[in-house]
């Protein structure tokens, strides 16, 4: 007799009449013969009643029965356990290894794009706070590290420009002080040595011999007064005294003064200069020295052999726009707009307030006409139309209803006396600038002079500091006022004062000088 | 009665005062050297002089004190101070203190003999001038009410458009042996307050630097500035230059308010 409660049975016969039909679900079981045993898979296959069961001879069955009987099945799962646990190890192995290979891509982007920026920004944070402030990041992306990076660099910039400003007001202050007291303790004897030899000219009219002599301590004297009164405009910044003078008789001047100290420093002066230069209005004493600080410094660079100084002169036309400075900037309120805090190429930029997107900042314009180095505060959309306005009244820079020939966008203005309006393009990385009154006057004339040597050379990492006053590589020998000094008076000059130098095979120093001013 | 000399020279630096006496002496002058302000008041109790040549910068009693002991004393010689620190500043504070001149070191002779020549007529001029009978003829035009003046060398006068015109002070040119001509500096150049701004050359050669009374770039030079007009009518159709004042209300502060001469 079979038992109807027996595991296999319970599913069709749970109560009264047995079930007929089980679903496929129903029918298969999975179970454990006891603990520890493998698992089994049980299927219930009913054997159904076929017309051929009870008509064929052989069978009883009758037609009535829906269920003739019930094949039950167990089959061991043993293998299939093991083929399950082999595909559940592969997948382990499968997602440590992706995992860990997928760490390390990632990684190594990181490092590309992420760690090795920031570990340069943090090295430049080092440099910086450690002093350097010549130190600079290059960015190599646009993304937000990229412009983190051009932020710093631009930080670093203009940090080294505040304390180069601080250092020269500083130094500027005791120079200022120093050549007080030159000119007050040098101005008495001189007094007494111009007077008498001036004197002395006077009352040698017969005597023509001893005038020549006479007239060269009076002529000298009187530029040893010129050089304490340069030295205390100097510290003043102030303005030189032009008169139209040719500045090859200026440097023929300048050679002849240091002809005998060259002989003895067995230094040759070549002088190439051009023939029929236009006359420039320069202030002459104040050119001479320039250009006998130039010779003297030349001479220097070749002591102790000794070697030739090749200076020449010329002509040049050159267009103003990328020479021509911007030298005042009023808003329509007439505040001016020159930042002598904030230099761009060593002259005092012009601040402007610009608003771009709700956000607001400030700009700093190159103050050569086309020269396009301006300087952005604040991280303005590089694209975003920007308006302009004064920092100090807010009223607007923006000439209405104009656009940029260039790209479009909106047009910036301000008066620069006694030369007119400047315009130029608002957009942030545009550089269209336009200056009717410098360009209708067409090019620039330039007087160009250059002074070479074949001496030692300047150390890159000098070049920068070359202009500074105080700066020297003579120790004893220098004050370090020299270039100083020219700087100041070419670019009170409006000119402009560039240095090339090569270690070991010699320095040129090329001064240009506009002829109009 | 007093001794009558002619030139005073009060400077710390021996070799400046013996300097000036042997330039001045040549030239038939009389002088007396003083080394330092005590010395030349002790001078001035004995003498009367023409003209008192003062450097600034002396220990004790400074250039101004000096001044301010002869105003007190009432020596009405014209005083030209000399300096050999020549800043704007100083040269101002003289000129408004009444000194007639000032002279940068280091000069040149001829330099020093032009302003002890006109030092010595403007002390002719302004002696003639008060309390004479007959007191309309003065010797020289002062400067009209509204305009100031930089010592009595040059006259600032702000127009309403806000640029100003700059002139030669009648007693400045009056006290010159003529005008034969003068040089100007160019448009577009920028006067500085106190510094030479033109020369006029009197007729005897002698070469006058001028100082501008205020700073400023010149719009226009007065092409009708020949010596002429200029003599005839220094404050009007005589004017120099047309500038673009830098800092106005400070350095007119510095001048002296022509309306102040005729109190």
């Amino acid at each position: 007799m079979v038992d109807k409660s027996a595991e296999a049975c319970t599913r069709c016969h749970q109560a009264g009449s047995p079930l007929e039909r089980l679903a496929m679900k129903e029918r298969t079981r999975v179970f454990r013969a006891g603990s520890g045993e493998p698992r089994m898979l049980g299927v219930i296959n009913p054997i159904y009643n076929q017309p051929s069961c009870w008509t064929a001879a052989c069978h009883v069955h009758s037609r009535a029965q829906t269920v003739l009987g019930v094949l039950d099945v167990t089959l061991p799962l043993a293998l299939v356990e093991r083929d399950i646990l082999r595909g559940q190890a592969g997948i382990v192995v499968f997602s440590v290894t992706a995992t860990a290979a997928l760490a390390v891509i990632v990684a190594a982007v990181f490092r590309r794009w992420v760690d090795e920026p920031v570990e340069e920004l943090l090295e430049a944070t080092r440099r910086v706070a450690g002093g350097d402030l010549a130190y600079r990041i290059q960015p190599r992306s646009d993304d937000e590290l990229g412009e983190l990076a051009r932020s710093f660099d631009d930080m670093t910039r203009r940090l080294s420009e505040a304390r180069l400003q601080l250092f020269q007001s500083d130094k500027l202050a005791s120079l200022g002080r120093l050549a007080a007291g030159v000119a007050h303790e040098i101005n008495n004897p001189l007094t007494g040595v111009l007077t008498y030899a001036s004197f002395l000219v006077k009352r040698t009219a017969d005597r023509p011999e001893l005038q020549e002599d006479l007239k060269v301590i009076v002529r000298e004297t009187i530029r040893s007064r010129e050089i304490v009164k340069s030295l205390l405009d100097f510290s003043r910044q102030s303005v030189p005294r032009k008169a139209e003078a040719d500045l090859n008789a200026i440097i023929a001047r300048a050679a002849g003064s240091v002809e005998n100290q060259f002989a003895a420093a067995h230094v040759r002066l070549a002088l190439d200069l051009a023939e029929g230069l236009p006359r420039a209005a320069v202030d002459s004493n104040q050119m001479q020295q320039v250009f006998i600080n130039l010779f003297v410094n030349a001479a220097d660079a070749m002591a102790p052999k000794g070697g030739t100084v090749a200076v020449s002169s010329a002509a040049r036309t050159l267009s103003p726009v990328g020479t021509m400075p911007i030298k005042a900037a009023l808003c329509p309120k007439r505040h001016s707009l020159l930042d002598p805090e904030v230099k761009v190429g060593g002259k005092p930029s012009i601040r402007v307030k610009v608003r771009a997107n709700g956000s607001e900042g400030l700009a700093y314009l190159d103050p050569v006409y086309g020269k396009a180095g301006h300087r952005h505060a604040g991280s303005l959309e590089s694209a975003a139309p920007a308006l302009f306005s004064c920092p100090e009244c807010s009223l607007s820079l923006m000439k209405e209803g104009a656009s940029c020939p260039a790209c479009g966008a909106g047009v910036y203005t301000f008066e620069s006396p006694p030369k007119g309006m400047v315009e130029g393009c608002a957009r942030k990385g545009c550089l269209w600038q336009r200056w009717e009154a410098v360009d209708g006057s067409g090019q620039t004339e330039f007087i160009e002079v250059r002074v070479s040597d074949t001496g030692s050379g300047i150390p890159k990492e000098n070049l920068d500091r070359i202009f500074e006053p105080f700066f020297t590589t003579k120790g004893q020998k220098g004050n370090g006022l020299g270039l100083a000094v020219i700087w100041g008076i070419v670019d009170n000059h409006n000119g402009t004062i560039s240095v090339e130098s090569e270690v070991g095979s010699g320095t040129s120093f090329l001064v240009r000088i506009p002829v109009k001013v | 009665m007093k001794q009558r000399r002619d030139i005073l020279v009060v400077d710390d630096e021996a070799v400046v005062t013996a300097a000036v006496a042997r330039v001045c002496g040549q030239e038939g002058l009389s002088v007396d050297q003083a080394e330092g302000g005590p010395a030349g008041l002790a001078f001035l109790e004995a003498a009367e002089y023409r003209l008192v040549l003062c450097d600034v910068m002396m220990p004790g009693m400074d250039g101004f004190r000096f001044m301010a002991e002869l105003e007190a004393r009432g020596v009405r010689a014209p005083l030209v101070m000399a300096t050999g620190y020549s800043t704007v500043e100083n040269a101002v504070r003289a000129l408004a203190q009444g000194a007639v001149d000032c002279l940068p070191k280091p000069f040149t002779a001829e330099e020093l003999l032009a302003v002890v020549r006109r030092g010595l007529a403007c002390g002719r001029l302004l002696s003639a001038a008060p309390g004479r009978p007959g007191a309309d003829a003065l010797p020289f035009v002062p400067c009209p009410a509204r305009y100031h003046r930089l010592g009595r060398v040059a006259w600032a006068s702000v127009e309403a458009d806000g640029t100003a015109l700059v002139g030669l002070d009648d007693l400045f040119l009056k006290s010159i042996s003529g005008v034969r001509s003068i040089e100007l500096s160019a448009v577009d150049e920028v006067l500085g307050q106190a510094r030479d701004c033109a020369v006029v050359v009197a007729g005897d050669g002698t070469r006058h630097p001028v100082m501008a009374p205020l700073s400023g770039r010149v719009l226009r030079a007065n092409a009708a500035a020949d010596p002429v007009l200029v003599e005839k009518d220094p404050y009007f159709e005589g004017w120099l230059y047309r500038i673009v004042p830098q800092d106005l209300d400070l350095e007119l502060g510095r001048l002296t308010p022509c309306s102040s001469d005729r109190a």
